[in-house]
């Protein structure tokens, strides 16, 4: 019998219609990948099914899990059922978890609040659990607060919270997308062996067919509120006949780039000199790292989060006060320079940051957002003069021209990205620091803002420096590559070479733990399981 | 300026923004009027009238040299909120600019400023008021001046820390890397954004301020006569509370009305300028 079933689901907010007659089944052990772009209702219907919607939303069809109905139980019965028979992991494990409580506390919760366990009997049961996720109290002690731990750390914790008291049903909402490489790999390990070994259903939402690709059963594909097309993983990627199924597996197979299209490298544009960032206490977030950046080039820095990636890249920009070293653009030394050679070389090195939602001054419109670099210029230009540029560097983009009038949360994430880098283009740069530019953005869009970054380099001969931690992204963009850890250099080189045959563990364990989505369809058909 | 990038969408206005805005309106109209008419003269002495209680021709009766109340609350109004609003004026004034600059600079600049502040947050503000005007002499200009210079450090903590959150952002970052300075940036980029934080906490500042100048008045370094204040008629009031208890009631009523007003006006407001409250991005 079914864990759940899902029968013709329909839920609207206000008129505005969510899904539409959603039907699907989990069995116990079984793992189902629901996948979609962002708004296509993965998410909603993990929470139409916790009954965790806004008021106005109005559900019809029927959710069955274990012979009840949940779109009728009350609300009292719903409480019962949240966290002890139905659990729910949730894309960012900082905001899952209490700040102010520590790990054990909040783990032994459940157990005292559903089972009625004595505070150190609680206690001790949260410290099994943990063990069972990978946090054995011997290395990680239960009274941690949540700040203390990695990110990957933390959805161990929510995922511990969840499984604590052993539910029929896990839900998984994004469990992976905040998290990087390293701890992506485990917390995916986690989940499927909880479905496995303890028999619950487990729906595993993302956007990232290469998550579920190496554990689901079944993916059901989901577009604007539809489920359009399902089957058994791993063949029905091998067959795809709806065009939106199609259209994301091929987003997610990014076109890597050819090795001849580096261009053969003449005065760097930029070039930095044994450059260390010494936080407070003494932390060194980069410790003496030298790099060129040639003209047209293209090199991708990339390492797990605290590596000293992002640290580097607001020193290249000059963002970030240096202990040491230097960073020439242009052969201008930032610290050194004033006034015109300055703004020349600002000019010459522009950025793009990873948020679109927290990279654009929500309070201005688009227009001036874009125009802001053009302070840079020696003097100031005439509106229309302004209005002809941000119309230019729009269709550079791909945004309309009425783009510019219109205020910042009019646009989705890729759309703002496009603002983002047309802001980077006004100045007429020779290099983008780009600095986990595509991180926040779905499939889709991240293909779509990869190619329109391939196109840009192409046109007008812009180098870029592409810091991620998505390596998938980084063949796709760079020629070159920069292995970053504990903020030195772990390896460098011409990124086919280096990512096809890394010298160092340290990038093999890179490359292992966020495989793409060939390599895990491959493995999957060849019968290895994660 | 700030209104503008609210996103124009269906929104239900709290309840307590409009009975904010409906007492405040009322005060103010209360003072406006009391410019160019109130029923007699706010400082008319009738002697032979003296501690009539509310009637028709003396609707909140009259004190004890005869004086009609009415006429006083009303003319009462309009020197509260003269001291209030030029307090809080003060306050933004000098305390933003501070703030802006503790957090472009930091370092010993922004040490300094902090410090600064904590040590005028040490005095008790009423205690810190009553030192300037026994000092300086009583009067209006001295208590608007005294709760003006309590202000300051209020703004400057509060622009500060709302600034702090802003210089990490990306966008404040873009900005970096388009060259512009740090004041440019703290007026184009993190002014607007924090102003909505700021404007909530000009109304509380305005309650206070009320609530400080009738305090001030009622040991007599406020308003000085013939000026109506409504603190004084508090303080002048004791004596014939027995016996004549509207004279406490309707400028007690009266200040209670201006401090809530402006509370619930400036709760009613952070409802609507608060991102937490506020929803959906996009």
């Amino acid at each position: 019998m079914n864990v759940l079933e899902v029968s013709k689901l329909s839920l609207a907010i206000g008129d505005k219609p969510i899904l539409r007659s959603v039907s699907f089944a989990v069995a116990p052990g079984e793992i189902v990948g629901l996948v979609g772009e962002s708004g296509s209702g993965k998410s909603m219907t993990l929470h139409a099914i916790m009954r965790l919607l806004p008021p106005p939303a109005q559900t019809s069809g029927s959710i069955v899990f274990e012979a009840a109905d949940l779109v009728a139980s009350p609300e009292r019965e719903m409480r019962h059922l949240r966290g002890r028979r139905i659990g729910m992991v949730f894309q960012e494990p900082m905001t899952a978890l209490n700040p102010v409580h520590t790990i054990g506390r909040q783990v032994a919760e459940s157990f005292r609040l559903h089972l009625g366990l004595s505070p150190a009997a609680a206690m001790a049961e949260a410290g099994e659990r943990l063990r069972r996720v990978g946090l054995p109290p011997d290395r990680v002690p239960l009274d941690r607060y949540p700040h203390q731990l990695s990110g990957g750390q933390r959805q161990r914790v929510v995922t511990a919270i969840a499984a604590a008291l052993e539910p029929r049903l896990i839900l998984a909402d994004e469990p992976t997308t905040a998290l990087d490489a390293t701890a992506r790999g485990g917390v995916i390990a986690l989940l499927a062996g909880l479905a496995r070994e303890g028999g619950a259903g487990l729906v595993f939402v993302t956007h990232d067919l290469a998550a579920v690709a190496g554990i689901a059963d079944r993916i059901l594909f989901m577009n604007a509120g539809e489920i359009v097309e399902q089957g058994p993983a791993p063949a029905i990627f091998r067959h795809l006949a709806h065009p939106y199924a199609r259209n994301l597996l091929a987003a997610s197979i990014l076109p890597r780039i050819e090795p001849d299209a580096a261009p053969a490298s003449t005065e760097p544009v930029v070039r930095a000199d044994g450059v260390s960032v010494t936080y407070a206490r003494g932390v060194k977030a980069v410790d003496g790292i030298s790099l060129q950046l040639g003209e047209g080039e293209s090199l991708a820095i990339v390492g797990e989060s605290g590596s000293g990636k992002s640290t580097l890249a607001r020193a290249i920009l000059g963002l970030e006060p240096l202990s040491g070293g230097a960073v020439r653009v242009g052969g201008v030394d930032l610290r050194t320079a004033r006034g015109a050679a300055l703004r020349d070389a600002r000019r010459t090195v522009q950025a793009v940051f990873q948020d679109p939602y927290g990279s654009l001054n929500p309070r201005h419109r688009v227009g001036r957002i874009i125009a802001e670099p053009l302070h840079l210029l020696d003097r100031p230009l005439p509106a229309a003069e302004r209005r002809a540029r941000v119309a230019a560097v729009l269709e550079d983009v791909g945004l309309p021209a009425d783009t510019a009038a219109r205020f910042p949360h009019e646009f989705s994430g890729g759309q703002r990205q496009r603002i983002a880098i047309a802001r980077a283009l006004i100045s007429g740069p020779r290099a983008i620091v780009l600095d986990e530019a595509v991180s926040a953005l779905d499939v889709t869009t991240r293909a779509q803002i990869i190619a329109l970054l391939r196109d840009l380099s192409a046109r007008r001969g812009l180098a870029y420096i592409f810091i991620t931690h998505d390596l998938d992204a980084a063949r796709a963009v760079a020629n070159r590559v920069i292995v970053m850890r504990q903020g030195r250099v772990v390896e460098q080189g011409a990124i086919g070479e280096i990512l096809n045959a890394p010298a160092h563990p340290y990038t093999r364990e890179l490359i292992n733990a966020s495989p793409d989505l060939e390599t895990v369809l491959r493995a999957r058909e060849a019968g290895i399981t994660p | 300026m700030s209104g503008a990038a609210i996103p124009p969408s269906r929104r239900r206005w709290p309840v307590s923004l409009l009975i904010g805005a409906g007492l405040v309106t009322a005060i103010l109209a209360a003072a406006l009027l009391s410019l160019v008419w109130t029923p007699y003269d706010p400082a008319l002495i009738v002697i032979e009238d003296r501690l009539l209680p509310p009637s028709a021709a003396h609707w909140f009766g009259t004190d004890q040299m005869g004086r009609d109340v009415f006429s006083m609350v009303l003319g009462g109004a309009l020197n509260s909120i003269l001291v209030a609003l030029v307090a809080v004026g003060i306050g933004m004034l000098g305390g933003v600019p501070l703030g802006l600059l503790a957090a472009a600079q930091g370092g010993w600049v922004d040490e300094i400023l902090t410090r600064a502040g904590d040590v005028i947050f040490a005095f008790p503000a009423l205690l810190l008021a009553i030192l300037i005007t026994a000092v300086a002499g009583p009067g209006i200009f001295n208590a608007i001046v005294a709760i003006g210079i309590f202000n300051i450090p209020v703004f400057a903590r509060l622009a500060r820390a709302g600034a702090m959150s802003f210089w990490p952002r990306d966008f404040v970052r873009a900005a970096r890397v388009a060259g512009k300075g740090r004041l440019r940036i703290s007026l184009e980029h993190i002014l607007p954004n924090i102003a909505g934080v700021l404007i909530v906490q000009g109304t509380i500042q305005f309650a206070l301020g009320v609530l400080a100048e009738a305090g001030l008045s009622y040991v007599g370094l406020g308003a000085q006569p013939p000026d109506p204040s409504w603190g004084r008629m508090l303080a002048e009031s004791q004596t014939y509370f027995a016996l004549a208890p509207w004279l406490a009631v309707f400028p007690g009523i009266a200040i209670m009305a201006a401090v809530l007003g402006f509370n619930f006006l400036g709760d009613g407001l952070r409802d609507i300028v608060d991102p937490r409250t506020r929803r959906g991005r996009a």
